[in-house]
């Protein structure tokens, strides 16, 4: 089985672009990558591109084709949704592509439009990645299913909102000097705890933004790369995909991300790594209670210990394990079907040192968490420079 | 979508749970679930019978939303809570000044109408 290597991988700037088109802002990131690959466009095989509520957001189904005609090409082009992971799934899909010989080289990646909807509305359509008849008719936004998650962890096991403070104030820190982030501005635990309560104990400091904005990557195979002479220092060597009741009530614990250990135990055997060769991670905290199950689901801390790893400084830049280098879903921002090949494009600019962040990283194992809903689903990448 | 059609398996049990006998689905392995359904979520079996559900449970977790989607618009502050029934658990909306809502606090289940959107929902009261 060959080894699929990155070639390029680009990211917009993510934010507030309330007129920019989905085919617009896909255009760019794709366009980007496939300028830094050098790679032909007859070359290219597949796009397999994600994307969650463009049937909402922009009354455009059919996506698939509609983004590779503006990426410039003409091929196969195939949508995955799976809620907030579409983009992670969309890269394991092209992972799989060039593993299983059908293609050398194809273009992964994901959009999301948000900004050009009223909040309540976005809010609504968030809502449907969760079970219509039995949560959201019983009025489960998404912040309030974190919240739910977030009170029974603290039940269980403890933990200050004070704890889940400083995953913010960490992770926006981290953004200041990401040029593609929405938010780079500091925040203090004060300002965490004095913002108005969204679904408590879901504050608006723990949760991630409303986002605009597209990214891609140009994978290619081992022999692809080595007959062109490209420059592709990081491959994915593991790939891992986790499932789970989609509602709440139908799980086991309401506190434990069971998909999330399901893809990493995948993605981390096939890679053949351990929790402790990893030197960075990005993990999908769209909430900041969403960090802290995150590690605990990857292996890195058991459950019920992760809560203070961030006001520890486990997990900060400084860290033993720097987390959210990129500034995370809660200050880089997170357009949702664009997020799991945006962890992607951070994670080999953290490894290959053209990151602002890069000199954080000790180490050449980079792990990407990409989750949908409440963790019904999980997308667990390794990555290694120099592989 | 059409208000008048109905979501079967779902109505069916909300329309029990108006009369007092909300039921799960059961399967031979003893694990409870919620229609519709033809599976058993947790072992994949295909013989599932109705069994009476407990007329009380517990809340297991709770949230209290101030900002919603526009089908709770009208509705806020309102507290929704996933509430341990023992074979299943359900969630819904409390009856209940939020101040008062508590995790192990012991509820009865009934069915409420969101005058928003006129869809059916599951309602929590303290007993």
């Amino acid at each position: 089985m060959t080894t699929v290597r990155i070639a390029g991988a680009t990211l917009t700037h993510f934010g507030s672009h309330p007129d920019r088109t989905g085919r617009d802002l896909f255009a760019e990131a794709a366009l980007g990558a496939r300028e830094q690959a050098g790679v032909p466009r007859d070359d290219i095989d597949e796009v397999a591109y994600g994307n969650f509520m463009g049937e909402l957001a922009e009354r455009q189904g059919h996506q698939g084709p509609i983004m590779a005609e503006a990426a410039g090409l003409n091929c196969p082009a195939t949508r995955y949704e799976d809620a907030c992971a579409s983009a992670g799934v969309a890269v394991r899909a092209g992972v799989s592509a060039i593993r299983s010989g059908r293609a050398d080289v194809v273009l992964a990646g994901g959009m999301e439009r948000m900004t050009n909807q009223e909040t309540e509305n976005t809010t609504e359509f968030l809502a449907i990645a969760a079970d219509e008849l039995y949560e959201v008719r019983a009025g489960m936004t998404f912040p309030g299913a974190y919240a739910l998650m977030q009170r029974a962890y603290m039940n269980e096991f403890g933990g200050e909102r004070e704890d889940f403070a400083h995953i913010a104030v960490k992770n926006h820190d981290h953004a200041l000097p990401n040029e593609y982030a929405q938010y780079r501005s500091a925040i203090s635990v004060e300002d965490h705890l004095d913002a108005p309560m969204i679904s408590d104990p879901v504050g608006l400091y723990d949760s991630c933004p409303i986002t605009d904005g597209a990214a891609a990557v140009i994978l290619v195979s081992e022999e692809y790369a080595a007959e062109h002479a490209l420059d592709a220092p990081v491959a994915i060597t593991g790939t891992g995909q986790g499932g789970d009741n989609i509602a709440l009530q139908d799980r086991t614990h309401l506190n434990r991300t069971p998909a999330t250990a399901r893809a990493a135990d995948e993605a981390f055997a096939d890679a053949g790594i351990t929790p402790d060769d990893v030197a960075a991670v990005e993990v999908h905290d769209c909430f900041t209670v969403a960090e802290v199950l995150a590690l605990e689901g990857l292996g890195f801390y058991d459950p019920g210990e992760a809560v203070t790893a961030a006001r520890d400084g486990e997990t900060t830049k400084h860290g033993s394990l720097p987390v959210n280098l990129s500034g995370g879903l809660k200050a880089k921002g997170h357009p949702v079907g664009a997020t799991g090949a945006s962890q992607i494009t951070e994670m080999y600019r953290l490894l290959t040192g053209e990151h602002p962040n890069s000199e954080y990283v000790d180490g050449r194992v980079g792990v990407t968490h990409n989750a949908g809903g409440t963790v019904a689903s999980a997308v667990v990448h390794v990555l290694e420079v120099d592989a | 979508m059409n208000p008048k059609v109905r979501d079967e398996g779902y109505d069916d049990l909300l329309d029990a749970a108006e009369e007092g006998e909300a039921y799960y689905l059961a399967c031979a392995n003893g694990h409870g679930s919620l229609p519709p359904r033809r599976t058993c979520p947790h072992c994949g079996s295909v013989d599932l019978s109705e069994e009476s559900l407990p007329d009380s449970g517990t809340v297991e977790t709770y949230t209290t939303t101030q900002v919603a989607a526009p089908s709770f618009a009208s509705k806020t502050p309102y507290t929704t809570a996933v509430v341990d029934f023992g074979p299943v658990r359900l969630t819904g909306i409390v009856r209940a000044d939020a101040e008062d809502v508590e995790v192990g606090m012991r509820v009865g289940l009934a069915v409420g109408r969101n005058t928003m959107t006129g869809n059916r929902m599951l309602t929590f009261h303290p007993r």
